[in-house]
């Protein structure tokens, strides 16, 4: 097998910090205020770190614990900074008159996760050849695509701009964490170009958000509507 | 040899953007990013006869030099070259912004410098990184002028984009786990590392991947339904910064898709995966044409004729096939130095009369004889009338779809390019001929702005009336190498 094949304690830390993950996307999902989404944004990425050098432990993988410290550094700390200075500096707080309510909002991405485990379920199968998935496998391709989905409906439910930003992020985290259990030996230089994109986005962004309050005098999507046709 | 001009290419590139930057000054950034984008152009030419056909590897295996990817340069050096000269003029004219105009072309650069650097990635995941540079360097160019629209336009733009790209990402990912199964855990990931390990992968999880790189960069190629960004942004960017979206941009994005489609050749999905791009090039295609038929707007008409000239390069390279290749690749040139010539057109007409509408601007000729004319020719190259090249191009491809027997999407093809050739220039009648405007248009172009458009013209026609066979056998290695066959 190419991929990790952990038995007993070591499969359930990795199901257990894989569901954290999951977990904290639900949190950013059914939240309206903005400041939580920041830090539910920066609490999955500590736990990403956390999964990150626990996969590289135990499955001997040494990149994979610079990948950790890096995670730590750029997504845990340095991106949530930039984001708060963003929130702080356009003086936003909460998400006013979302879409739907956010009851309704975590009910939809309890469907994305049903569609997430559906889809891996039969990938899995495909790939593998053999009908019971394994364990790694299903963690692995459910989360990522649960979470990917879940930003997806984060980019479609939210109407503010640094919503959108993070909805964003929560796609890339979600391709991250499902790349680190499906393929820990992943080159570690596509880890590194992948963060300094990141970074790149959120300063690109973070100044739109500034024009956007500057020419716009609203950071609502709906207000951006005058391009059509 | 080839890498030091390689090398030279880049660095000359990304030290034009530097000095804009720290000179302030806009008459002498013009001119640096103009002499730039000249020594690219040159160079990528001398790239074009140097480089052998079989391509060469270098830099560590990192980057990767061959006929398509110079191509698609090709594509970018002549509108950047087109689009640096019709900015002198142009962004002259910019009154509000005349202090910052230096970080305009500073930043032009750092674009050209992303477009280039995405065909030579022998990395599937470098070239993912250069398109998504991409898209935050002409984020800011297409925002350039700091007005709600631009700002809306370049907001929904990157928004768009990195999500789309986020699937791309996806894919690729998917690609590499694929490769896991037979290579082990850890491996290079190479164009030619891809291709080898796709024949030996699950097809599910292979089609799977290309579906989701085909939706990641046919979002930046602007393929219908993910192409909602391309005329926003196509239409409030400066009349260059759209021309190199339009004319280089959408290369680059393309190129990512026929990367991919070339690594699934010996896999048996390779016909449904060539079957999927069809049918994204037909859809966008369709939407394109009944968007241009109805449009108000100038820019976004010619915007929405780049999503429909991609849906037919898409087909084009769908259809696959020596004949349908091929025709995609003259057409990909032809596409990029006329649509210059429409956008460059657009811009100083749209100045002079003070409006972005159609129904603003009326007798074109009257005015200006020269730019009006020219234009014109420029539209009816772009709707693919003979002797321009698009027409050469067109007629290519849709012999390669008859020979792939895709008989269905030639036919759907050649019945929207009649609705488009007549939606298209009927705009064009009203702006030309009709009632004379109430206020006369602001006369006066820049030399400059004049001569770029005469030479887009020129190129246009110059590929209509004169083949080079050297060309066509350069494009056939091209396809010979994409095909299966």
């Amino acid at each position: 097998m190419p991929t990790l094949s952990p038995t007993g304690l070591n499969q359930a830390i990795l199901d257990l910090i894989a569901m954290c993950v999951l977990l904290l996307t639900f949190v950013m999902l059914g939240s309206h205020w903005i400041r939580n989404h920041i830090l539910a944004f920066a609490a999955q990425s500590w736990v990403l770190a956390l999964l990150s050098a626990f996969i590289g432990f135990s499955g001997h993988y040494p990149a994979l614990l610079v990948i950790a410290g890096l995670t730590l550094l750029f997504r845990g700390l340095i991106l949530p900074h930039l984001l708060v200075r963003i929130l702080d500096r356009a003086h936003l707080n909460r998400e006013f008159a979302p879409v739907v309510q956010s009851a309704m909002s975590v009910v939809m991405g309890a469907l994305c996760v049903l569609l997430a485990y559906g889809a891996a379920l039969r990938l899995g199968q495909a790939v593998t050849g053999q009908s019971p998935v394994t364990p790694v496998m299903r963690i692995g391709l459910t989360s990522l695509l649960a979470v990917v989905l879940i930003g997806f409906l984060m980019l479609v439910l939210r109407r503010e701009a640094v919503s959108h930003l993070l909805g964003l992020l929560v796609i890339e985290n979600g391709i991250f964490l499902g790349s680190l259990i499906l393929m820990p030996g992943l080159p570690l230089l596509l880890e590194f170009v992948v963060l300094f994109d990141l970074l790149l986005i959120v300063v690109a962004l973070g100044m739109f958000v500034r024009y956007l309050r500057a020419e716009i005098g609203s950071t609502d999507s709906r207000a951006l509507d005058r391009l059509v046709g | 040899m080839i890498w030091a001009s390689l090398g030279i290419l880049l660095t000359v590139t990304a030290l034009a953007s530097a000095l804009c930057w720290i000179v302030r000054q806009p008459r002498i950034a013009e001119i640096v990013n103009l002499a730039a984008a000249t020594i690219d152009c040159l160079l990528v030419c001398w790239l074009l006869v140097v480089t052998p056909s079989g391509g060469v590897r270098g830099v560590g295996n990192y980057l990767r030099l061959g006929p398509l990817g110079l191509w698609v340069m090709l594509c970018t050096a002549i509108v950047y070259f087109l689009a640096s000269l019709h900015a002198i003029g142009y962004m002259r004219r910019m009154r509000k912004e005349k202090e910052r105009l230096n970080r305009f072309y500073g930043m032009f650069a750092v674009f050209a410098l992303t477009l280039f650097l995405a065909p030579v990635e022998n990395n599937p995941g470098l070239f993912w990184i250069a398109i998504e540079l991409t898209t935050i360097a002409s984020a800011f160019l297409v925002a350039f002028q700091r007005a709600p629209e631009t700002i809306e336009a370049a907001w929904k733009y990157v928004v768009i984009a990195t999500a789309g790209l986020s699937l791309a990402l996806l894919g690729t990912i998917l690609f590499y786990w694929a490769g896991t199964f037979t290579l082990g855990p850890s491996y290079n990931m190479t164009w030619s590392r891809f291709a080898a390990i796709a024949p030996l992968a699950n097809p599910g999880l292979v089609f799977f991947a290309f579906l989701l790189v085909m939706v990641g960069f046919g979002t930046k190629v602007g393929l219908v339904p993910m192409h909602t960004w391309l005329p926003d942004a196509h239409s409030e960017a400066p009349a260059p910064v759209s021309a190199m979206l339009s004319g280089a941009l959408l290369n680059c994005a393309m190129l990512g898709i026929v990367r991919f489609l070339e690594i699934l050749k010996s896999t048996p999905e390779h016909a449904l995966a060539q079957t999927a791009l069809v049918m994204m090039g037909a859809l966008s295609l369709l939407v394109a044409a009944l968007f241009i038929v109805r449009q108000r707007l100038i820019k976004r008409l010619a915007a929405y004729s780049s999503i429909e000239h991609m849906g037919i390069m898409a087909m084009g390279f769908g259809f696959g096939g020596a004949l349908g290749v091929m025709g995609a690749l003259y057409q990909m040139l032809n596409h990029s130095v006329t649509k210059s010539a429409v956008f460059f057109g657009a811009g100083s007409t749209m100045r002079a009369y003070q409006s972005k509408q159609i129904a603003g601007i009326r007798r074109v000729l009257d005015a200006f004889p020269v730019v009006g004319l020219l234009w014109l020719a420029s539209a009816l190259a772009i709707t693919g009338a003979p002797p321009f090249g698009m027409f050469w191009g067109e007629i290519t491809l849709l012999q390669g779809g008859m020979a792939s027997g895709n008989r269905w999407a030639v036919v759907w093809t050649v019945v929207i390019l009649i609705v488009v050739f007549i939606g298209f220039l009927s705009h064009f009648r009203r702006m030309y001929f009709g009632r004379p405007p109430t206020r006369p248009p602001e006369a006066a172009f820049h030399w400059t702005e004049l001569a770029s458009l005469a030479l887009a013209v020129a190129a246009a026609l110059g590929l209509g009336l004169w083949w080079p066979s050297s060309v066509w056998a350069y494009l056939r290695a091209i396809a010979h190498h994409l095909g299966s066959t």
